[in-house]
């Protein structure tokens, strides 16, 4: 809640300078050089084959919608599509909810021991996951090439960041909710998720916006850990079919634009809990 | 109040638990095997210890794997400059209040929210050297001595990558900057102009070290993201042309594709030894500022 809101700066009319109108070109060219791209993509999704490889940024002369159609049967989306979002949903899901009850407890109650298992999941932060060892470890658990298998890699991959962010944030609420709520009787339990859980809203959005995303894009842990088309999610699909059809530019920026359509509708969701929540209370210091 | 009964540990367990399992008992398992033969052919042959012959192979080999690990080094520190210093100024630019803040702060942090895979298939065309975007655009501008087979060309692939790489997360690492600017108070710039301190003495003695926890954060996320990189480099160029960009997590991923478990975890290991010492280091930074 109060980072959004800290994030709003008081507008103030201006007069205008030379230096203004600069930074206005500047940015103007900049926001130019990232949407420039994307919009080659959308329009050569709407061309024939031939017009496509000339990848141009003009209009389609005429527009074939049914590329779309076509790309949708052929790139296999429907499970591309079906797949990420279970991996997305659920390991997100679950890992942020872990995450908060760990960070609340380590947080409140600093033990050594606490302290310690604290730094032990920080740490996280920076090691690198050895997959080739994964692999193994799937095969002694019968993991292999299963969704479940998929799904738990991404929740414990995610537990590093979402500690690291949910506890700098439970320190911003007040203790004495806590002992109000144990004089009220409520049980460790009711008062975790009745009183204190729904006050860590925001950076629970913060964290499930973008570990969904991080999820979304993954294409490391697909390539290591399924072997199974059938288990591929969006951006393996996506891969392949554009190892398939390199030729077709009209499909492969269909296919694109099919598959960042659901990434673009969370952040346009989700937007302000990630631009004021990357970390805010760390960025504080 | 009793904290033992209010705040149960038991909430730790599973967070522990899948921890422990799929993240870290992995990387330790990784050093234990990057001291074997362990390969596609173990379940015949056997596995055997062969000491510290993986990681002699790394760095004494005639396929030059200790390039690999000079790569990732330099792609970590360039990458982060070419990213961390625009960055910087742009939010700075768009903070002191521009109109359509917002919009542009909107459009620049879009890149990062798209997939690598697509990232690198979209670059794949705007770089082609015969058709793409980039070589038009500068064509028709009248550069066309500017332009370049971006991508095969072995000067200047690597300025492609950062490039891409760049084009991607300056807006990321922008908002962050933001974040940290808005914490700022505003009489210490006030005080500052009535000293007649002009921009880069502000920039220097005001912004800068008001700014330590984004600085740190922004570090942090950069270095841990170019220690690991391999998204971005497999999707533009497979470590190609020849092995010019090839990274470590590259070489471990095509090791694994060859079956040579062993070597490809022995690879892991380096790159968990060298993110261990950056970790620490950055931690010891931020705990003597008082950060964290």
């Amino acid at each position: 809640m109060r980072t959004p809101k800290e994030l709003r700066i008081p507008r103030q009319r201006k007069p205008i300078t030379l230096q203004g109108i600069l930074k206005q070109l500047l940015c103007l060219f900049l926001s130019l050089l990232v949407l420039a791209p994307l919009y080659l993509v959308v329009v050569n999704s709407f061309k024939t084959k031939n017009d496509s490889a000339r990848m141009n940024l003009s209009l389609p002369k005429e527009w074939l919608f049914s590329n779309y159609a076509d790309v949708f049967e052929k790139a296999n989306l429907m499970t591309g599509f079906l797949n990420s979002m279970i991996y997305a949903l659920v390991s997100t899901t679950i890992g942020v909810l872990l995450c908060s009850m760990a960070a609340y407890v380590l947080s409140r109650k600093r033990t050594k021991l606490n302290n310690f298992v604290y730094y032990f999941f920080v740490c996280g932060l920076f090691f690198p996951v050895n997959y080739i060892t994964l692999v193994r470890v799937f095969q002694w658990i019968n993991l292999t090439n299963t969704r479940t298998g998929i799904i738990l890699v991404f929740t414990s991959a995610m537990i590093p960041f979402c500690v690291f962010t949910i506890y700098s944030f439970v320190e911003t609420i007040p203790r004495e909710l806590d002992e109000a709520a144990v004089i009220d009787g409520a049980s460790p339990t009711r008062l975790f998720f009745q009183v204190v859980l729904p006050l860590l809203k925001p950076t629970i959005f913060t964290c499930f916006v973008l570990q969904f995303m991080g999820v979304w894009n993954d294409f490391l842990t697909p390539l290591y850990l399924s072997s199974k088309s059938k288990l591929f999610p969006m951006t393996m699909s996506v891969y392949q079919f554009f190892g398939r059809e390199s030729s077709h530019w009209n499909y492969v920026f269909a296919d694109i634009v099919m598959t960042i359509i659901p990434v673009i509708a969370v952040y346009a969701i989700g937007q302000k809990y990630i631009i004021g929540g990357v970390t805010a209370g760390a960025v504080k210091g | 109040m009793n904290k033992k009964k209010v705040y149960p540990q038991w909430f730790l367990l599973a967070p522990l638990a899948l921890y422990v399992v799929f993240f870290l008992f992995p990387s330790l398992l990784g050093l234990f095997y990057s001291f074997t033969d362990w390969s596609k052919n173990t379940p015949k042959a056997g596995l055997h210890f062969i000491g510290l012959d993986n990681y002699a192979e790394i760095f004494t080999s005639s396929n030059n794997y200790a390039f690999g690990i000079a790569n990732t080094l330099k792609f970590t520190v360039v990458s982060n400059i070419v990213k961390i210093v625009p960055a910087l100024f742009l939010a700075i630019i768009l903070f002191e209040g521009l109109r359509g803040m917002g919009a542009y702060r909107t459009i620049f942090y879009m890149p990062s929210i798209i997939p690598f895979v697509i990232i690198g298939i979209l670059f794949t065309s705007v770089l082609n050297f015969k058709n793409g975007m980039l070589n038009n655009a500068l064509e028709a501008i009248g550069l066309g001595t500017l332009k370049q087979k971006w991508l095969s060309d072995l000067n200047v692939v690597w300025k492609s990558i950062y490039m891409v790489d760049a084009w991607r997360g300056i807006g990321y690492v922008m908002t962050i900057f933001m974040t940290g600017l808005s914490t700022i108070d505003k009489t210490y710039y006030e005080a500052a102009k009535v000293d007649g301190a002009n921009f880069w003495q502000r920039l220097w003695h005001v912004t800068l070290p008001m700014m330590r926890g984004a600085i740190m954060i922004n570090l942090v996320f950069g270095i841990t993201y170019g220690l690991k990189v391999f998204d971005i480099v497999y999707v533009l160029t497979n470590g190609g042309p020849g092995h010019a960009t090839e990274v470590m997590t590259t070489y471990s991923f095509q090791l694994y594709g060859a079956g040579k478990y062993g070597l490809s975890t022995a690879f892991n290991s380096i790159l968990l030894l060298i993110t261990a010492i950056a970790g620490i280091v950055i931690v010891r930074v931020m705990s003597r500022k008082g950060e964290v």
